[in-house]
Formats: structure tokens, sequence, C-alpha cells
């Protein structure tokens, strides 16, 4: 009770100070609240938190959720990721929380449009997966190619805008979600074993096969496909000189004029339509779609293939402007995201959580050996809304947490070269 | 000019009757001139102006800075893609603009000519215009299933034996942007001919016909000159449409075809905005040297 009646007397103090010490004092003083649900918990209940993202984690059930959970509301937006990225620099006051992938960090926290977050008020920061904080899986994993998540987590200070080469205090994006993605195929429709990023260009195929068109995704999908043609020798796929990008739009346009492709999608749902409507049996898909176009009772797989994955993250960030009460509730969002009810939730539907240990304890034990160890089934396997996906017996594409996320050749990226790489990635569009 | 020059001997002869009203201080019309003056520049000269400004800054994958630099349009203008995009544009312009005319223009003759009431008219008019109801993107979006491989028409053909296997040029193709673009368009032509048609005398047909022209000569002699004016306007709004279009582009070619559109959305989603003012400014001065040509053979203002 002295503690509830202490504190606001405290913040009203602050609050003054903040009015009178202007700007400059903004970021400090918020800092130094320690926000207490409790104290807290009237004003936090009129608090709406504004978060915008990509589709695949703008879900609805979390924001329900975090409305039971914690009181205050989340109000999401759902963009694709070009969109996302403009957003966050051209209009950084009309969000509170951005949803953000690490390679569109890379490009926007330098604008100054984020602030970096204190990881001493970050619950679960120790039991984060170290893919994040160091890079590596094990302590024996090799880095991937690309802009690894690790290389944009940290800054060095609450003003900093270049990145921290080691894990400081300072973390640009808190990690929520993120996954290892490769080619969804119809394994009714394409008639042979799909084993290689190549298949893609197989005649086969000719006219049934997409790729997405997001610039710094669809050229690492187009680095894996060439490089496994034996088209192409890569330095480094996730920064690539300009020759090195010639060459891969070029087997591209080829590809393209030679009708290989049969479109090209931009959208989550574009590529479960294209896919389950069967104009394209072989082509880039996220995780969530093959579920979705599962889920229609349509076969699709997820294939596995040998040069490995192209993997992905994406993390919660706050926007510059964000302080006082927003603040707090920020904060208390993102600690509630890691504490295991929402991993659960993402682990469910084929995604990977930041903090496993957590959402370990909200899963049953069947859905864990599933999901993550790649265990068959042993019953039913549910998506998070309560649909059976997954009969008793079935196991996931590609197998368990380590066998995926340690097979990851590349991450998306921005490259040194992003500027005349998007100009030649156009031309293949134009083409 | 003409117009211009009609207009002044009018305001002259009509001083000397209302000359107590004359009192306004010379720069009233100004004043009267002022509101739309004002909205034209707020929200049309300005924002112009700031592509245009905006195209001479230098970018970088998250930022824009300015300068003035005119790599932009060296880069806009010395890269095959834009002139290939661009003539692929003015192909899509051509084959739209052709077909809607065509189409645009017998609808609205239908209904000015051989609809006999005017309460008739009215209501086939207002038929015409009843796919408006919904948005354009579903209307667009809505021919993706009919169209697609697997989709309503490739089944009927090939259940009915007409074709072998489904035909795949019906969608995500040019074909298809084509057929979406009329179906989108050919109201924007219907309108101001169908305007154009029903105001022309009938008194004028009869004394062709009286004066020995057959059916042919009377369209070609009479009709279609009168309907000028109206074909110019109906050029004009489906030509600046399909210019300025990316979405059907877009979605109706899955991503395959390009249009000078969709090439600046593609940049301002990557955050390319002097890039794509360049380009705006580009496709803006192809836009007007394409209407002045239009208002150069028909003089709309003195038709109307």
């Amino acid at each position: 009770m002295t503690d509830t009646t202490e504190t606001p007397l405290g913040l009203d103090r602050r609050n003054l100070l903040k009015t009178g010490a202007a700007a400059a004092g903004v970021a400090a003083g918020s800092g130094a609240i320690t926000g207490f649900p409790t104290i807290w918990a009237q004003n936090i209940k009129d608090v709406t938190l504004r978060q915008f993202g990509t589709g695949v984690s703008n879900l609805n059930a979390i924001a329900e959720k975090v409305k039971e959970d914690l009181g205050f509301t989340l109000q999401m937006t759902a963009l694709d990721s070009d969109s996302v990225t403009q957003r966050t620099v051209t209009q950084p006051n009309s969000y509170d929380i951005a949803d953000i992938e690490y390679w569109i960090c890379k490009k926007v926290f330098p604008t100054g449009a984020l602030q970096p977050m204190d990881v001493k008020k970050i619950k679960y920061y120790d039991q984060i997966v170290p893919i994040f904080t160091t890079g590596k899986l094990t302590p024996e994993s090799t880095i991937a190619q690309g802009t690894a998540p690790h290389t944009v987590t940290f800054v060095e200070g609450p003003g900093a805008k270049t990145f921290a080469k080691e894990p400081t205090q300072w973390m640009t994006l808190i990690p929520t979600i993120y996954n290892a993605d490769t080619l969804g195929i119809r394994p009714d429709l394409v008639g042979r074993p799909i084993g290689n990023w190549k298949d893609i260009l197989d005649p086969k195929f000719k006219g049934k096969t997409s790729i997405l068109n997001i610039p710094s995704i669809g050229i690492m999908d187009a680095a894996m496909i060439c490089e496994s043609a034996g088209l192409i020798k890569y330095g480094d796929k996730g920064n690539m000189t300009e020759e090195e990008i010639d060459k891969t739009i070029a087997v591209l346009i080829e590809a393209k004029k030679g009708g290989q492709f049969r479109a090209f999608w931009k959208t989550f749902d574009e590529s479960v339509n294209l896919m389950s409507s069967g104009e394209v049996i072989i082509q880039s898909m996220w995780s969530p779609a093959v579920t979705a176009v599962k889920s229609k009772g349509i076969p699709c797989v997820y294939q596995p293939l040998a040069e490995g994955y192209r993997a992905w993250g994406g993390g919660l960030g706050i926007g510059k402007n964000v302080k006082g009460i927003v603040l707090d509730a920020a904060y208390e969002y993102i600690n509630w995201y890691l504490s295991g009810w929402c991993g659960a939730y993402l682990n469910r539907q084929g995604y990977y959580s930041a903090c496993l240990s957590t959402a370990k304890q909200h899963m049953s034990p069947e859905e864990w050996a599933f999901w993550m160890e790649g265990k068959p089934a042993a019953a039913e396997i549910k998506s998070p809304d309560g649909k059976p996906i997954e009969k008793a017996g079935a196991v996931r594409d590609g197998g368990s947490f380590e066998e995926r996320m340690g097979k990851v050749a590349c991450w998306n990226a921005v490259m040194d070269k992003d500027r005349y790489m998007v100009r030649k990635w156009n031309e293949f569009i134009a083409a | 000019m003409s117009v211009a020059a009609e207009a002044a001997p009018a305001a002259v002869s009509d001083a000397p009757a209302p000359k107590r009203r004359r009192r306004a201080p010379p720069f009233a019309p100004y004043l009267q001139a002022m509101p739309l003056g004002l909205i034209l520049g707020a929200f049309l000269l300005l924002p112009i102006a700031a592509i245009v400004i905006v195209s001479f800054w230098d970018y970088d994958s998250v930022q824009i800075y300015p300068a003035f630099v005119t790599l932009n349009y060296a880069e806009t203008l010395g890269s095959w893609v834009t002139w290939s995009t661009l003539l692929n544009t003015l192909k899509f312009v051509a084959i739209v603009w052709a077909i809607t005319l065509f189409v645009g223009f017998w609808v609205a003759y239908f209904l000015a000519f051989h609809v006999r009431t005017s309460k008739m008219q009215t209501l086939l008019f207002l038929v015409c215009t009843v796919p408006f109801l919904t948005s354009n993107i579903i209307r667009m979006i809505s021919w993706v299933p009919f169209l697609g491989r697997n989709g309503l028409l490739n089944s009927a053909l090939v259940e009915a034996g007409i074709v072998p296997a489904p035909l795949e040029f019906l969608l995500f193709s040019e074909f298809a942007v084509v057929l979406a673009m009329v179906h989108l368009y050919s109201l924007f032509m219907v309108t101001p001919i169908f305007n154009t048609l029903v105001r022309i005398d009938r008194s004028l047909i009869e004394a062709a016909r009286d004066a020995g022209a057959n059916g042919f000569q009377i369209l070609w002699n009479v009709i279609i000159p009168l309907a000028k004016p109206g074909i110019a306007i109906g050029s004009i709004f489906v030509i600046t449409l399909v210019l300025g279009d990316f979405i059907t582009v877009r979605f109706m070619s899955g991503g395959q075809s390009a249009s000078m559109g969709l090439m600046i959305a593609n940049q301002i989603s990557l955050l390319q905005y002097p890039a794509a003012a360049a380009n705006a400014v580009a496709l803006l001065v192809l836009v007007l040297i394409m209407m002045a040509a239009i208002l150069r053979i028909v003089d709309i203002r003195k038709e109307l």
C-alpha cells in the first residue's frame, strides 16, 4: 500500500520535471519508470497500443488475449512488407509498436524512427533464443549469410542509430516470431520428388511456378535457386556484388521470358490463392500459407530442400515518440508476448517463438513433440483456433526445431548494393 | 483562344445596360476566382511542384536527401526498362482506347437513337452504372476465379469439349489486363458520348436523309462529327485512367506485366521517392502531350 501511494507522487514530480525540461528529459524520465501493473491498473486500461506489421503476426487472438490479461487495448493493422517499411519511416506518429522484420530493421532503424529498448526491463531477456543475441543456435553453429538478426539487434545507447557488434543493454527489436522458409509444393500435382531449390526451374513446371515479388526476399530465393542450379557461385548471397546481382536477375529474366512463372505474388493471401486454385504447383511460400492451403483440404507440403532454408525473423520495436504510460504499456505488452501464451500460439501455427522455455509451459507434451521435436503426432494436431490440421502419426515437414533452424543457409537481407538490386529487380518485373 | 475572343465583345456590348451594377472594383473577378484558385493551388499545383522538386533529390534505401541531382532522370530515361514499360503502357492505352471507343460509341448510339422514350433511356443508362455500385477492385478481382486455369470459363470449355486443355492465356496475361480495363473503363466512354448524342438535333438527321444520304453517310458525316466532343472527353478519361493504372496491371497480369504506374508504385513502396517522382514527372509530361493532341483535334469548349 505504501508503495502505491508513494510511486504516483514520484511520478507526478517527474512529470512536472519532464514538462519543465521539455523534450530532452523525455527519454530519461520514461526510462526511470519501472511500471508496476498494479499501480497503473486503472490508467493503463485506457491505453490503446497501436501496432502494425505484416499479416503473419497481426492476429486478432493476440489482441483479445492482451485485453484479457493486461487490460489495455491493442489495435492492429496488417500491411505488406513494403508498406510496413514505408510507414515505419514516414509516419512515426501513427503507431506505438512496429512489428517488423529484421531486414526491415536494418533499413529503418538508422532513420531514428524507433527507440531502442532497455533489456533490463525485458523480463525474459535471458531466455531469448541465442540466434537473436549471439547469432548462434548452438555454440558450434555457423552464422548464416544475409541480414542475420543479431547483427541488427543491438545499439550502443538510447540515441544511437548505428548497430553494435556485440550484445549491449539496448535492443532495437524484441524478437517475437521467426521461421525457416522453403518452397511450397502441391504433392498431388508435381508428380515427382522435389529435393532442391533448382527444381522450380524444371521445364516440366513451365507456367506453374511463382516466386514472391518483394525484392529483399525474392532476391534471396532467386539466389538459392541459382546457386542450387549451379549457375552462379556467390561470395555472400546476403551481400551480393553488382555482378552477382546482374547474373541473378539475368537468370530470372530468362526464366520469365521462357514462361516459367505463372505469376508473382506480393501478399500472403495471393500465395494461398495461387496454390489452392492450382494455378501454381511449386512456389516460394511462407509456412502459415501452407497451413492455410491445407486447412482447405488441399494437399500442400512445405518441402525441405538439400541446400537449406532461407530464414526470416520479426520483432517488436517501439516508436520514437512513445513515452509515459504508453511506453510502460508497450514494455508490459512485450514482456507478456515473451511470457508463453503467445509463443505457444505461434508455435502451433508452425512458426517459432523467441522464448521457447515459456512457450513450452503453454503447450501440451504432444504438441511440443510434434511442432518442436519433429516427432510423429501422438494425437490429432489442431490449429490454434481448434481446426484439425494433422492426423495422429503425421510428422512436421522438415523435422525438429534444431534440424530446421540449424539448416538455415541465409537470412532475408538488405545489401550494401540495395539500390542497385532494387533497380535490377524492377527490370526483371518489367521485362 | 476563340472562346476568349468571343467572350470579350459580348461583355462590351452588355456593358451599357447594367451600368449601375458595374461598381465592382477591378479586382472583383480575381476575388471570385480565388476560391477555385486556392483549391487548385493547394491541391494541384503545390503537390506537383513538390513532386518536381523531389525528383531532383538524392536518396538511399531509407532516406531522401535534399539535393540537385539529375541522376534520377538519367536513370529513368536512360534505362531500357522505362522505355519498354512505356511502350507496354502505350500499347495498353491504344488497345483499351480502341475497344472502349467502339463499345462505348455503340452502346451510347443504341441508348440515344434506338431507345425512344427518355424515361427508358435514363433507366437503361442507370443499368449501365450498376456495376459501379461495387468497388473497382472487386469488379476486377472477380475475373480471377472466372478466368483461372480451373476457373468457370476453362472448366466449361473443357467439359464441353471445345478445348482439350485449359486456356492458359486467359488469366495472368495481357489479355486479362485488357479485358479488365475494358470492363472497368467502358462506361467512361459511354457517358460523354451518350451525352452528346442525345443533344443532336434530330432534324439534322432528317435533313440528311431528305438530301439522299444513306445510313452510313449520316453516321459518318453528321453523327460522328457532332459526337466529337463526347468522344474526346471519353478518350481523355480512358487514356488518363489507363496511363495511370497500376492495380489492374498488377493483379490481372499476376505481376508479369508492367506499366508506368506500376513502376512508380514499386518505387514508392521501396522508399525510392525521388526515382518515383522523376517517373511521375515523365508520365505527367506524356499525359499532357496526349491531352494537348486531343484538344488540338477537338475544341471541347466550343462544341459543348
